[in-house]
């Protein structure tokens, strides 16, 4: 248990993906069957304690502390999984137990072996869990005998395993570990592709002890037991100006890009005949439970690649409204009623048992079409192709898709999918197939008020920039701040905007240097954004989508900004989706 | 009858004071007479008129401050009583840093100890904290609250050389303070059995010197060479803790930003200054030490003069021990008065 925690803590500090996947491969290969199994079960979401809760841990630390000391160390700590594992009075800590200065100090107890050194003359060592016997005890104790079994743990481990116990039970890892991610540490120690461990990932169970035989090359490859696998989903490239010169238009098929969630739905039927339906996100995350209406319509056999979206009367909402059915966590009927799961397919991957993704992309669209006529079900239907002869008819089409069929659903489009048309279906990114050709951004020039520490390969840079725009009449302008952004510089802009503002600073807040700012002074700043949202937890009352660096405007005088009208007045062209949550990339 | 323990020690803005023998203790402005518990910048400050310290400490502020940092100065011998005015003082290890002590203060049957900070976790640079049975206890309380509990500093080092083993190519940056904290991650290290040469940044160099001088074996400790960073994968770098995140370490190669320090028990305070590798290696008692020395100096009455004193005071109250916060102001929490100097000098160099 010591040992997994140990990895939880230092994951939390890791902000590097490659160094994040180091630590996990280092973990998995040097902790045994079944710890690391049930480790990696902690980390894809696979664990599901029933009696175990939040309130347990309360009642326990609070039987055992002054609460005015705990009042006071929980304001100062702030989250009460840290706080609880700190002030744990675990026997260890009896003031006359602590021996210091003293060349006979009893070694740490033994994980999981029960025979630790006494550590005093009528005290039994305490035994610290293995993480397996936690979790075994945590899936079969009985609610009245939980507690006592969760407070001997919290004696017996240290602080780090206390923390690394209650985020556990409280099923709140929060390490910045994806399932996919834990996945991917898996597939590399057995050089394998991340995406052959998910094909099988259905078919298994904690603790994988099949899967980690097979990456060692210990045993065969796990069967997918999965009649509904998810595969792996083929993602587009943004098309570049200089792209047009060299890609020739009829080769060329073009469809809307729907401003949802890029989902795919599997549906095949289990050994006792009955169907399997799921609906994965792009990352192969299983959502089904989340669309139970949609789950319902999946009456075919095979695997089809679309975007999720909320239809109302047959027109598609904004990305706003899905929003808001996807930050539920209950599905009820009611939210199934007003917000209406729909399903807008642009690609098929399997029928059946065919394979089909090595066929051209024409091909499968015409036994995709094939395939929706059959299903004849209003909740899936297929995203109309966009014709077009020439970049430039395109070009058009992109400016204005109500004119070219969209009609109202115009709002719910940002832009084009381009595909070749002879392009198989193929997993992860490739070059040359798919190309994205988003609606241009809004800019906006803006001025630099604050710059914040980055994290990671950037934490000795300021690399995160708040900015403003003017509002108020003439004499009373005044800087309000709008958004904030990170990225769309070059690693040579960000060390001249890092120097800007340690040359520039006026105040200091912890991480964060306010600038010097003024009609006279400051940097301007050219922010591209792709939306704006009325919002009341901003100052300016909008929140920006999207917003990054497009251009460093070192030219341009602050007092020439933009003022805060030039947002009103896309906010009045309805511009109102912004979903901060939603992965760029689909 | 024994003195009010008031007569023997009170409050001033310059910090605290003697009556009976005309001296402050760590004061915070230059006054005529101090008596200094250790080389600390917050405590340690140069232009009195004359300093009574530690021979270690009264070095350690030469280092510091240059050879005339006091009109004249006097070496208290550890466990020598010495008489001051009408009270007699005696000096006794205080297991801080190198030099650290207490200060015990005695007049008329009453003992008053000023503990300046302290700490009892092992420490291979300096002397091991004494019991000094008191009638006044004068405590510190940086880690006044009951989640502070250190944890054994060896397996901090050991995450350190983990980490090392694990990311062979990459530097790892260890923020440390440069009196006490610095030396005494090398000594563990060395304990460890690390052997490489452990690079130090200019800041600690001095400091670092005068520890080997005095017989700390710190093995070989090479200055960091601007125009050589990058060549430094592998290598741990012990810096100020100003200079973690700072422009000087952005030439070694994808460093690791370690921290060591007690704040790193509360993983918030790591993430927000940006630290990876989060050493809980403190310099200060944890809770437990803070409670279970109040009860072995026997105190009937404790004084906290900075930290989390609420809650130290809280305990003390609880524990039918009489207390009060004196909340002290211009004292660091584990150096970070120190590092905000050094920030400010940083950033007045920069402009």
């Amino acid at each position: 248990m010591n040992r997994f925690a140990a990895l939880l803590d230092r994951l939390m500090f890791e902000p590097r993906r490659n160094a994040k996947l180091r630590l996990l491969m280092d973990y998995f290969s040097h902790t045994p069957d079944p710890d690391r199994g049930y480790a990696l079960a902690a980390m894809t979401g696979a664990l599901m304690f029933k009696e175990a809760k939040p309130g347990l841990i309360r009642g326990l630390v609070e039987e055992r502390t002054d609460p005015e000391l705990f009042r006071m160390s929980y304001h100062y700590v702030g989250d009460l999984a840290e706080t609880v594992a700190l002030i744990w009075p675990a026997p260890g800590h009896d003031a006359a137990a602590r021996i210091a200065n003293s060349a006979d100090r009893p070694s740490p107890p033994q994980e999981g072996t029960g025979q630790a050194p006494a550590i005093g003359h009528n005290n039994p060592p305490p035994h610290v869990p293995t993480l397996t016997e936690v979790i075994e005890a945590l899936a079969t104790t009985s609610k009245s005998d939980l507690p006592a079994r969760v407070a001997g743990w919290m004696d017996a481990l240290d602080e780090t395993g206390r923390w690394a116990l209650i985020k556990l039970i409280t099923r709140e890892l929060r390490v910045g570990v994806s399932a996919r991610l834990a996945k991917t540490a898996v597939a590399q120690m057995g050089q394998i592709e991340p995406d052959e461990v998910e094909l099988v990932w259905h078919g298994l169970e904690a603790p994988y002890e099949e899967l980690f035989a097979w990456v060692e090359g210990r045993g065969p490859k796990p069967e997918s037991g999965n009649p509904a696998p998810f595969r792996p989903s083929m993602l587009s490239h943004p098309l570049e100006d200089e792209d047009f010169g060299k890609l020739d238009a009829s080769e060329f098929l073009a469809e809307w890009k729907w401003d949802g969630i890029r989902l795919q739905a599997a549906s095949g039927h289990g050994s006792d005949g009955r169907p399997v339906r799921r609906i994965y996100s792009r990352t192969g995350e299983d959502v089904s439970r989340a669309f139970p209406d949609l789950v319902e319509a999946l009456a075919f056999e095979g695997a089809i690649d679309g975007e999720l979206l909320i239809v109302r009367e047959g027109r598609v909402q904004s990305f706003n409204v899905l929003q808001q059915r996807l930050n539920r966590k209950a599905v009820t009927p009611k939210l199934i009623a007003e917000f209406p799961a729909h399903l807008r397919v642009y690609d098929i991957l399997f029928e059946g048992e065919e394979d089909l993704r090595a066929l051209p992309f024409a091909e499968r669209r015409r036994r995709l079409e094939a395939l929706v006529t059959r299903l004849d079900d209003p909740r899936i239907d297929l995203s109309p192709m966009v014709p077009f002869s020439s970049w430039e008819d395109l070009a058009a089409a992109r400016a204005d898709p109500a004119a070219v069929g969209a009609g109202p659903d115009a709002d719910a489009i940002e832009g084009c999918m381009v595909k070749r048309a002879n392009s198989p279906y193929l997993p992860g990114r490739p070059k040359g197939y798919w190309y994205k050709w988003k609606r241009d951004p809004y800019l906006v020039d803006a001025v630099m008020m604050y710059g914040q520490r980055g994290h990671g390969k950037r934490s000795s840079f300021y690399s995160d920039y708040t900015f403003g725009v003017w509002r108020g009449g003439p004499g009373e302008e005044e800087l309000v701040p709008v958004g904030k952004a990170y990225h769309g510089f070059t690693d040579e802009e960000l060390v001249k905007l890092d120097r800007y503002v340690r040359n520039h600073t006026v105040k200091r807040f912890g991480p964060v240097r306010e600038v010097e700012y003024g009609r006279d002074r400051g940097l301007v700043l050219e922010v591209a954004f792709e939306g704006l949202q009325r919002s009341t937890r901003h100052k300016s009352g909008v929140a920006m989508r999207f917003p990054r660096i497009n251009r460093i405007r070192w030219d341009k005088p602050a007092a020439e900004a933009d003022r805060i009208e030039t947002l009103e007045k896309i906010l009045e062209r309805g511009e109102q989706e912004v979903h901060p949550l939603k992965d760029q990339e689909a | 009858m024994a003195l009010r323990s008031t007569d023997i020690l009170t409050q001033t803005p310059q910090g605290l004071y003697c009556p009976l023998g005309d001296f402050h203790i760590d004061p915070v402005r230059p006054v005529k007479r101090a008596l200094i518990t250790h080389g600390h910048s917050d405590h340690a400050r140069a232009g009195h008129q004359s300093v009574m310290a530690t021979r270690q400490t009264l070095l350690i502020m030469g280092v510091r401050y240059g050879e005339d940092f006091a009109g004249s100065t006097q070496e208290a011998a550890l466990g020598e009583s010495i008489r001051v005015g009408d009270v007699t003082v005696r000096f006794t290890p205080a297991g801080h840093v190198l030099g650290s002590a207490q200060i015990a203060i005695e007049a008329g049957g009453t003992r008053v100890v000023v503990s300046g900070d302290y700490k009892r976790a092992e420490d291979p640079t300096c002397l091991p904290y004494e019991v000094v049975p008191c009638d006044v206890f004068i405590t510190e309380a940086t880690f006044g609250l009951p989640v502070f509990r250190h944890p054994d500093t060896r397996a901090e080092v050991r995450k350190l050389l983990n980490s090392v083993a694990l990311f062979p190519e990459r530097a790892h940056i260890v923020g440390a303070y440069a009196l006490g904290k610095a030396q005494r991650v090398m000594a563990l290290l060395r304990e460890e059995g690390y052997d490489q040469p452990i690079y130090l940044h200019g800041a600690m160099e001095r400091l670092t010197e005068f520890y080997k001088a005095e017989g700390i074996p710190l093995g070989d400790t090479p200055k960091v060479v601007a125009s050589e960073r990058s060549k430094l994968a592998g290598a741990i770098v012990v810096c100020p803790p100003s200079s973690i995140q700072d422009l000087w370490s952005r030439r070694f190669p994808d460093p690791v930003t370690c921290f060591a320090s007690g704040w790193m028990r509360v993983r918030a305070r790591a993430r927000q200054k940006g630290v990876e590798l989060p050493l809980v290696i403190s310099d200060h008692s944890d809770w437990d030490d803070l409670c279970r020395t109040i009860r072995e100096t026997g105190a009937g009455e404790v004084w906290v003069t900075h930290g989390q004193e609420d809650a130290l005071v809280h305990w003390c109250t609880t524990h039918g021990i009489r207390a009060r916060p004196l909340h002290m102001l211009g004292y660091g929490d584990e150096g970070e008065a120190e590092e905000a100097q050094a920030a400010t000098e940083q950033a007045g160099g920069a402009a």
